[in-house]
């Protein structure tokens, strides 16, 4: 039951004698609680449900998280403590600025130009004859796989040499030739493609973007609109003024969603360019580092700086939600 | 994270009043406006749409000639499908297919299930340390799943399940608690507190509410998160390639693209018709459940 299955039949005798396993067990956790009543029993029956869960999350989660953040202090065998180390290659080592500014690039330019693209094609399509099935294009992205997008990209981008009768296959550098231009390399050259694996993760987040705002938009009480609409407002200050304010609070969710999201994908640039040719990013160093160049430390250094990263845009969250709830 | 967004995503449709975006829209010039709509609805589609053309191409169409030139010569082949199941070459991406489906069913449903138990915990009991517990697995949200893998690997090693479904199992069921706790608790406190004290009162215990009274008032609740921690664990390339990467026995679909676009880069008769393998079953629960799903992105949408 605990080997590795090798055969479809064996995979799935595996698989139900795991949820049999797991149903019996939510069964003895029913059983107790169906013994206890009153408001003595409800105690016990309170932790008899979270019982499971918090083992779960202890071994899982929390003991596993601060093990890591232990480990990024040690080198790359995990043996030698060496302070701070790891975190000074990640700000002195070349190609770890080459991560850190690409990383950058990435959490800046994702979140904002997502959720504009999205906030613009919520309201374009808003009540339009066509709404859902345009809402469903957008969106679909979103339901693919990084690694199936990186694909679908990575053949946009397909490059074959400027030579006699050769003929592009990639419809970007199609696109360059017909405009007169020569093909150019699209995933090689260093600064350009990674703003083009950027564009990939812009291409799936704005569906995103545009399913949450649009449900913003359209809690906009119709009082509101009706009496700026009297008041002869024009369509940009009707955005500007009305829709805009609005939506703030949902426009802060979706960009530090976004940006926390953009900050941990790592399977885009695995997929498209393996981190090669100055693309990398913290998420896939981390990876590289630590099963590619053996180097345990600097790769748990990596995973916490991730960690460290998510906690102010979280906070920046929590702050504005606070501050439109005052309001 | 998404407190302040409402539960409830479905204002009332009135049809004649404007909206803000109405307006906005009618000021804008209308033409531009669509033509703006239908120009990025074209940019967003024509990735997708150009590898499905590709699929359906002879190989050596595909790798001289543009696929949008199919128009003008269309021919059409089942060859590459045939080469992605084994056709010929060695690929075959029928047992990935397999294996992603045995990953994701357990990694569904276990979750799910315990998630539910804690969240009426949560919302309908009373015990002490309820309020920080809460807030804790409320905060794990926030955990990026890197932080996790090595000791999650070396704690795997040490019990002998490495290259099995459980080390996915386990984990994707793991990574999943915070967010699903807390959409399940969102949505349990909005049932009216009323029917839960009318069945106590009636004298029932809290496995009969949790059965009788609340489990078909949250189905659509657990559909939701369902399908969105589905799309994840069959989406999921990071989780699979530490645990599983080793061996072909327990390899996701996704993993086996991943490797096919490493190693056979320019095979694009085999990415083409492989990458619609692997996203015809997450795209068809979409497009059949959207509904749900758009529920539960609306409800909370941070996860690591």
């Amino acid at each position: 039951m605990f080997n590795t299955a090798s055969t479809t039949p064996e995979k799935i005798l595996q698989m139900l004698s795991a949820l049999l396993l797991f149903a019996a067990v939510m069964g003895v956790i029913l059983f107790i609680a169906g013994r206890f009543g009153g408001k003595k029993g409800d105690r016990i029956v309170a932790y008899l449900y979270l019982l499971p869960v918090l083992l779960l999350l202890a071994v899982g989660l929390v003991y596993p998280g601060l093990r890591t953040i232990y480990q990024s202090f040690f080198d790359a065998a995990g043996d030698a403590f060496i302070g701070f180390d790891n975190y000074g290659t990640i700000f002195s080592d070349a190609d770890q600025l080459t991560v850190l500014r690409n990383t950058v690039f990435w959490v800046v330019l994702t979140p904002f130009v997502a959720t504009a693209i999205g906030l613009v094609y919520a309201i374009l399509v808003d009540k339009s004859r066509f709404e859902s099935f345009a809402k469903t294009l957008i969106f679909l992205p979103m339901s693919i796989s990084f690694v199936a997008a990186g694909v679908i990209w990575k053949f946009m981008y397909e490059y074959r040499p400027d030579q006699g009768n050769v003929k592009q296959i990639g419809l970007i550098n199609q696109v360059i030739v017909w405009l007169g231009g020569k093909p150019v390399q699209l995933l090689i050259e260093s600064p350009l493609n990674s703003f083009l694996l950027i564009v990939v993760m812009i291409w799936i987040q704005a569906g995103f973007a545009m399913t949450i705002l649009s449900a913003a938009i359209k809690a906009i009480p119709d009082d509101i609109i009706e009496a700026a609409r009297l008041d002869g407002v024009n369509a940009w200050s009707m955005f500007r003024k009305i829709t805009l304010p609005s939506v703030q609070p949902t426009v802060v969710v979706v960009l530090t969603t976004i940006g926390i999201g953009t900050l941990k994908v790592f399977d885009i640039v695995r997929t498209m360019t393996g981190g090669n040719f100055e693309t990398s990013v913290v998420a896939n160093e981390f990876y590289r580092q630590t099963f590619n160049a053996d180097n345990q430390g600097l790769g748990a250094a990596l995973a916490t700086l991730l960690f460290v990263l998510v906690i102010p845009i979280v906070w920046y969250n929590i702050r504005s939600l606070r501050q439109s709830e005052e309001r | 994270m998404t407190a302040a967004t409402p539960l409830t995503t479905t204002p009332p449709l009135v049809a004649d009043q404007p909206t803000a975006a109405k307006i906005a829209k009618k000021r804008l010039s209308s033409p531009w406006a669509s033509l703006a709509a239908i120009v990025l609805a074209v940019l967003w589609t024509l990735p997708t749409f150009g590898l499905l053309v590709s699929s359906f191409r002879p190989e050596r169409a595909i790798k001289t000639t543009g696929w949008w030139t199919f128009f003008s010569n269309p021919t059409l082949t089942l060859e590459n499908y045939r080469g992605v199941f084994g056709g010929d070459g060695s690929v075959n991406l029928a047992s990935f297919f397999v294996n992603s489906l045995i990953i994701c069913i357990p990694s569904v449903l276990i979750p799910v299930s315990l998630a539910a138990l804690a969240a009426y915990a949560f919302a309908w009991m009373n015990f002490p340390g309820k309020n920080v517990l809460f807030l804790v697995i409320f905060a794990l949200q926030i955990v990026p799943l890197q932080v996790t893998l090595i000791p999650l690997l070396e704690i795997f090693v040490n019990v002998k399940l490495t290259g099995t479904f459980w080390t996915l199992w386990l984990s994707h069921s793991t990574f999943a608690l915070p967010l699903a706790i807390y959409l399940l608790h969102n949505f349990m406190r909005e049932i009216p507190s009323g029917l839960i004290e009318a069945a106590r009162v009636d004298g029932a215990g809290h496995v009969s509410i949790f059965f009788k009274v609340l489990l078909p008032l949250l189905t659509p609740a657990l559909a939701a998160f369902g399908i969105f921690q589905f799309l994840w664990v069959w989406n999921d390339l990071l989780v699979a390639l530490v645990f599983a990467g080793g061996g072909d026995e327990v390899a996701p679909i996704t993993l086996q693209l991943a490797n096919l676009s490493g190693t056979r880069g320019t095979a694009w008769q085999l990415l083409s018709a492989g990458a619609f393998v692997s996203i015809i079953v997450p795209v068809t629960v979409f497009l059949l459940l959207q509904r749900y799903f758009v529920r539960g992105l609306l409800a909370g949408s941070v996860k690591g």
